[in-house]
């Protein structure tokens, strides 16, 4: 399988691991990826937010690169996700609004998740994962942008999502029940309003803590890093729970191993997961 | 005039046509309260999602674009999601951003729309959000030059943070795309 993919800027900032986990997994599965030409930030979520043409051409410019290429696009990011669906959807509708001549109507936009938990894929996650993720109860947390509007997105079940559960349960994780797993975290006023952000976070990490999640993982590099860093702040009460992205856990599932750099990128403490490393290590060393 | 009063402003057409023409059917609104009880930011906004919806059936523009919130609605598009009658709430409160940003009207929560000014600033300069560059434009417009300090440095220590930006190769394209490409015809 050959896919265009579009990092978008968070993967190439602030989640350059989430970036090279991607990579990583995308190789060991047999999956090309050909990161998209002289791609341009999709304007999530400021410019939508405040101007609808700029919010619309900006991801416009990455799709009429990627049709191109005549391969469907891979996004890891939720938000660059969402805008280049909206994009597509808004030249579909009306092309001569948008200055479009000829746009290729079989590109397809496919968020991280859909893709790894596509019944072969996730079988072969499963066939290759060395060491299975035991003890990892694990709330799996959407937050909004890779479903949210439906209409946008395809979604097939924007309130009860599986995908993520299905691939945690392909590593060998154990999915909680909880409560919060689209709820927002306001990520997009994180900046402005700290104290919207923590309300928010708390009350996300405290449901998946309720649940009996020892740790949360997603797929959106902006509540991934939210979640992780407002938790750390609010410091009330309860230990705060790691964020790890998917496709991290893939990774450390597949190789074996969930190294020192891996770890330190955290702004909390990954330990949990650490942990299944460091008991896999002695128990293999006391077995010899 | 009373400013409590509630009641249709016939004359503001132009508010209500530019909401047709973006397909948001705000008159559809039967109040029945389903976009207030999911939004995650309820508790602190002045007007409530449903409250939005029904004063822009009224047209009542002056009180939606002056409310804070408009600015602090995070686009989750839970509201319109679950809205019964498939109205796009959340297109709703980008229309009214924009539009307060156009009428120069001064925001609720100025912090905001600095931060969107800063992340398209530094879009329009490179191409892609450089970080770095936004945080600092945000803190000098915003003054909220001690907030997430310490956030800041350990994301910096942890090499979260890149120290230069990165331009693309076609800027002219993304000038152009900032310049105004569509606005011509005001639509």
């Amino acid at each position: 399988m050959r896919l265009s993919y579009y990092p978008g800027c968070s993967l190439h900032g602030t989640a350059q691991d989430y970036d090279l986990s991607v990579q990583e997994i995308c190789k060991k599965l047999g999956i090309d990826l050909v990161e998209l030409q002289d791609w341009n930030c999709c304007g999530a979520s400021s410019a939508h937010m405040t101007d609808h043409e700029i919010g619309m051409r900006l991801p416009i410019r990455n799709l009429m690169i990627a049709q191109e290429t005549g391969q469907d696009i891979l996004v890891p990011c939720a938000a660059c996700f969402q805008r280049l669906c909206a994009a597509d959807k808004a030249i579909k509708k009306n092309p001569e609004y948008w200055d479009i001549k000829n746009y290729n109507n079989e590109t397809k936009i496919i968020h991280i998740s859909t893709l790894l938990s596509q019944p072969d894929i996730l079988e072969r996650i499963a066939t290759l994962t060395s060491r299975p993720l035991q003890d990892l109860k694990i709330a799996c947390y959407y937050g909004c942008l890779s479903l949210r509007h439906p209409k946008i997105t395809g979604a097939v079940n924007p309130e009860m999502p599986e995908t993520l559960e299905n691939i945690a349960r392909a590593v060998g994780a154990e999915p909680v029940m909880w409560s919060h797993r689209t709820e927002c975290c306001s990520g997009s006023l994180t900046m402005a309003r700290p104290d919207i952000a923590e309300k928010l976070v708390g009350d996300i990490a405290a449901a998946a803590a309720r649940a009996g999640a020892n740790a949360m993982v997603t797929d959106c590099p902006m509540c991934q890093a939210n979640v992780e860093s407002r938790q750390a702040d609010s410091a009330g009460g309860q230990k705060p729970l790691p964020v790890f992205f998917a496709t991290e856990l893939i990774a450390a599932a597949l190789s074996g191993d969930y190294p020192k750099k891996q770890q330190k990128v955290h702004l909390v403490s990954p330990d949990v997961l650490t942990n299944i490393f460091v008991q896999s290590h002695a128990t293999r060393e006391g077995a010899a | 005039m009373n400013n409590n009063v509630i009641s249709p402003e016939r004359e503001n057409r132009k508010f209500l046509n530019k909401l047709e023409t973006m397909n948001i059917d705000v008159h559809a609104c039967y109040q029945c309260g389903r976009c207030s009880s999911g939004c995650p930011v309820s508790d602190f906004f002045d007007l409530k999602v449903m409250e939005v919806v029904r004063l822009a059936s009224y047209g009542m523009e002056d009180i939606l674009l002056k409310s804070n919130t408009i600015w602090l609605c995070a686009s989750c598009e839970t509201c319109a999601t679950r809205c019964p009658n498939d109205i796009e709430i959340a297109s709703l409160m980008d229309v009214l951003r924009s539009l307060a940003l156009k009428k120069g009207i001064t925001p609720a929560q100025p912090r905001i729309p600095i931060f969107h000014q800063s992340m398209l600033d530094s879009i329009k300069r490179w191409g892609r959000a450089y970080e770095v560059g936004m945080i600092v434009g945000y803190k000098f417009r915003s003054g909220d030059y001690l907030g997430d300090m310490k956030l800041g440095m350990d994301m910096f220590k942890k090499g979260k943070l890149n120290i230069l930006p990165h331009s693309i190769k076609e800027k002219a394209e993304i000038k152009e795309i900032f310049s105004g490409k569509g606005k011509e015809y005001d639509r």
